[in-house]
């Protein structure tokens, strides 16, 4: 309950001392760590100078240890069912969802929800794959700052669904990072090119990844970020364009029936052509095969635009959606953000100044850009104080909604709400003496259920039997800031509830995550709960200094019994530390975070009457 | 909970209540509002304060959700002065009017199944131009003349404009892809 901060948004406890913060781009093809140091942005780099890290992961023994990056990447022809490459890409995803995977070099299983592999370590979720990646950049932080690391900013890309930002911030959790916020990439790659150039007026941000599209259309204005709209394709990448080239080079050299470790190969050099092809005109595709063959093709910049044309118009799609979501029509977009590598390739430059009718923007390096955006807004978060005062708007990419009668989809919370966002709305039941009901919970835009993402399904038990049509069920959706939804259900005349934080769809749960975090950290020697007892103080000490402070400032909000109560917590709080148990300090920082609640938002109220009255001023 | 919950959306913000009701405005309040309690602002304070941030946030963009939707914030004008305006339970329209909507329909059906994507977008401009004058309908009647019975009928009428947009909308998506 830093009830301080109320006052002084942004300001924390000690205002002197700086806290880390980082700001970790998960990419499909490269993943990268920065941070705000003495109130510049730094991207950080390995010991070797490499800031970029392939997010490439090889499982070297049964016992689990990894390489990482570029010495997981040099291996990845010769050990490919081992060395998991484009990893995103399964993130939250069961098999059926991945596409053209039957080009990729992985023994895959099916689980509930999320599609597992196999390696010599034994069979790996996503989430652990990409653990491993943001525990790397987390090593590489810590070894570059003096002191613990408060939190991190983790990018996803925006049309991220629920599943999948849940799976982002499972893997983070994993890796023992503390997330801050989850953040859209083109919403991070705004906030550094806006703060840098100081922009005010409609941007579109075409954000192409290695395996993520998404655009968003934003209005900046006076420090304030909105998002309008945002869209994309969460299966459309660079990796697409390789795979053109790979399908082009089979169909050229007459091939069939790779095994995976040449399959691996001829994708990798396809990738190099592709890059290639973004400063020459032509370019040669040469490998050498597992069995002496070997294949040698000319491929021209011009091949390479009619072979991946489609791809190229693709994207337009999701631009139009956004512009007509946002209602912005292509003359009121002031500038076009050019973000993530594969924006390189002139065939989308060109595609994008001509569909805009103006030369897109790239003087940010499309690399980096996110990862920027991403320390600002995670330095912001942990409280340090900086120059310009901003807020960020964002929204949620996809509608989210229930499935009634017939297999159709209700939508509930419509997409491009503003986040945070809640919407209720009541059901009934449709049988005499019905006494449960299930709430299956969906995202898409869709009206057929099939044709949408199943995100949960729970079941609310104990209606009292009445006739059909009598029961009045109140199913609640909240979307908090990072663009996860919890989900809760009540009949209202009884007063029975049921709800769920939409989660455990992909078969990972609370416990095995935890297991997962205990193994992992176990590995490393960690000693949890000298950690936990230490976190525990640090948070105590923290509350109840802001608890005092707020009560100094605004203790005029509370009458004398609410006061007496908070001081009552405040001492049963520091009796809890000097005993040096962790479950009883965790008990009274819950109980004096409970009872200080009404004060918070007595607090908040008051705040939100003097910034209107402060603008009201403003405007005379 | 504290009182301010009763509070309604306009005295959320600071406004007067009206239908006519300038969108500059009402974009400035919302953003100083959402400032104020954005989770953002919250994310070193204690669970207590977070959990409020996020009600009153979730709040506050509740409430400019429903006032800058024209349909949406006369529906709450009226609710305000206690007039249901029965759109689920009152179906009967003037004759006339169920005409133009079944030859609205009509028009739709056909661009949508020739996926004429410049059709769609006149019929969606034809159809914003009706809705507007609809709308300047409802402002004389909201705060003018306060005639309430005929502002809930242009509710209504409007709520049927709004699906035909929807299913425009719709069309126009299915004619892009």
């Amino acid at each position: 309950m830093a009830l301080l901060q109320i006052a002084e948004p942004g300001l924390s406890p000690l205002p002197h001392q700086h806290r880390n913060a980082i700001g970790i781009d998960l990419g499909t093809t490269n993943s990268l760590v920065a941070t705000v140091k003495s109130g510049s942005v730094s991207v950080l780099p390995d010991s070797t100078g490499h800031c970029l890290l392939p997010s490439v992961v090889r499982y070297l023994d049964s016992q689990g240890a990894v390489d990482v990056g570029h010495t997981a990447q040099y291996e990845q022809n010769s050990d490919p069912s081992n060395t998991i490459v484009s990893v995103k890409r399964m993130m939250g995803r069961g098999l059926g969802d991945i596409d053209a995977i039957g080009a990729l070099p992985y023994r895959f299983v099916d689980a509930p929800g999320m599609a597992q592999l196999v390696t010599r370590a034994g069979t790996k979720s996503p989430v652990e794959i990409s653990a491993e990646i943001l525990r790397a950049l987390k090593l590489r932080a810590e070894a570059s700052l003096t002191g613990d690391i408060v939190g991190a900013v983790i990018t996803v890309p925006a049309y991220f669904d629920d599943a999948q930002r849940q799976a982002t911030k499972d893997a983070a959790q994993l890796a023992g990072l503390n997330v801050l916020r989850l953040l859209n990439e083109p919403t991070a790659a705004a906030i550094a090119y806006g703060l840098d150039n100081g922009s005010e007026g409609i941007y579109v941000v075409y954000d192409l990844g290695g395996g993520t599209f998404d655009v968003s259309v934003l209005k900046l204005s006076r420090g304030v970020f909105e998002v309008m709209a945002t869209s994309g394709d969460s299966a459309l990448g660079g990796d697409d364009f390789d795979h053109r080239i790979y399908c082009w080079a089979l169909e050229q050299a007459s091939l069939s029936g790779l095994n995976p470790s040449d399959s691996r190969r001829l994708l990798s050099c396809a990738r190099n052509c592709k890059e290639l092809l973004s400063e020459q005109l032509e370019t040669r595709l040469t490998a050498l095969l597992s069995d002496g063959q070997t294949v040698d093709l000319n491929l021209t910049q011009s091949d390479f635009r009619a072979i991946s044309h489609t791809l190229v118009t693709k994207t337009l799609l999701p631009v139009k959606k956004a512009l007509r979501d946002a209602g912005i029509s292509v003359s009121e977009v002031k500038g076009v953000v050019m973000v993530g590598g594969a924006t390189r390739m002139p065939q989308i430059q060109q595609v994008v100044a001509e569909y805009f009718g103006q030369a897109p923007l790239n003087n940010l390096d499309p690399d980096t850009v996110v990862a920027q955006g991403a320390a600002i807004q995670a330095n912001m978060l942990a409280g340090n104080k900086q120059g310009d005062d901003w807020l960020l708007l964002d929204v949620i990419p996809l509608s989210l909604g229930l499935e009634t009668m017939g297999g159709l989809t209700e939508k509930i919370i419509p997409r491009n709400s503003t986040i945070p966002v809640a919407r209720a709305q009541e059901f009934t039941t449709f049988k005499d003496g019905q006494t449960a009901m299930t709430i299956h919970v969906l995202q898409g835009e869709r009206e057929l259920v099939s044709d949408c993402r199943s995100l949960a399904r729970f079941v609310l038990r104990g209606i009292p039997p009445m006739v059909a049509g009598a029961a009045r069920i109140r199913v609640t959706f909240q979307v908090d800031a990072d663009g996860l939804l919890s989900v809760a259900a009540q009949e209202q005349t009884s007063g029975v509830t049921a709800s769920i934080e939409v989660k455990p769809s992909y078969g990972l749960n609370d416990n095995d995550i935890s297991r997962m975090l205990s193994d992992s950290l176990t590995h490393v020697r960690n000693d949890i709960d000298a950690r936990k007892l230490r976190e525990a103080e640090v948070g105590a000490i923290s509350l109840m200094d802001t608890a005092q402070t707020a009560i100094a400032r605004d203790g005029e909000l509370l009458d004398p019994a609410e006061r007496e109560q908070i001081e009552l917590a405040l001492a049963n709080t520091r009796a809890a530390i000097s005993s040096q148990n962790t479950r009883q300090i965790n008990e009274a920082v819950s109980h004096l975070n409970h009872i200080t609640e009404p004060f918070a938002e007595r607090r908040m109220n008051k705040n939100i009457q003097r910034a209107l009255r402060g603008q009201n001023i403003g405007e005379l | 909970m504290s009182t301010d919950f009763n509070q309604t959306h306009f005295a959320l913000f600071g406004l007067t209540p009206c239908f006519r009701l300038d969108p500059a405005t009402l974009d400035r309040a919302w953003r100083a509002a959402a400032s104020e309690v954005h989770p953002d602002r919250y994310a070193q304070a204690g669970a207590a304060e977070q959990r409020v941030a996020l009600m009153l946030s979730t709040r506050v963009n509740e409430a400019y959700r429903t006032l800058k939707a024209p349909l949406d914030r006369a529906r709450y004008l009226l609710g305000l002065q206690g007039v249901d305006t029965g759109e689920e339970t009152n179906t009967s329209m003037p004759t006339d009017f169920l005409m133009a909507q079944i030859e609205w329909r009509e028009e739709i059906e056909d661009a949508s199944a020739q996926h004429d994507a410049e059709a769609l977008d006149q019929l969606a401009s034809k159809l914003r131009h009706e809705i507007s004058e609809l709308q300047a309908s409802l402002a004389t009647a909201l705060d003018d003349s306060g005639d309430l019975d005929l502002a809930a009928v242009l509710v209504r009428k409007l709520r049927f404009m709004e699906k035909l947009e929807q299913e425009i909308d719709n069309a126009s998506e299915d004619a892009l892809s």
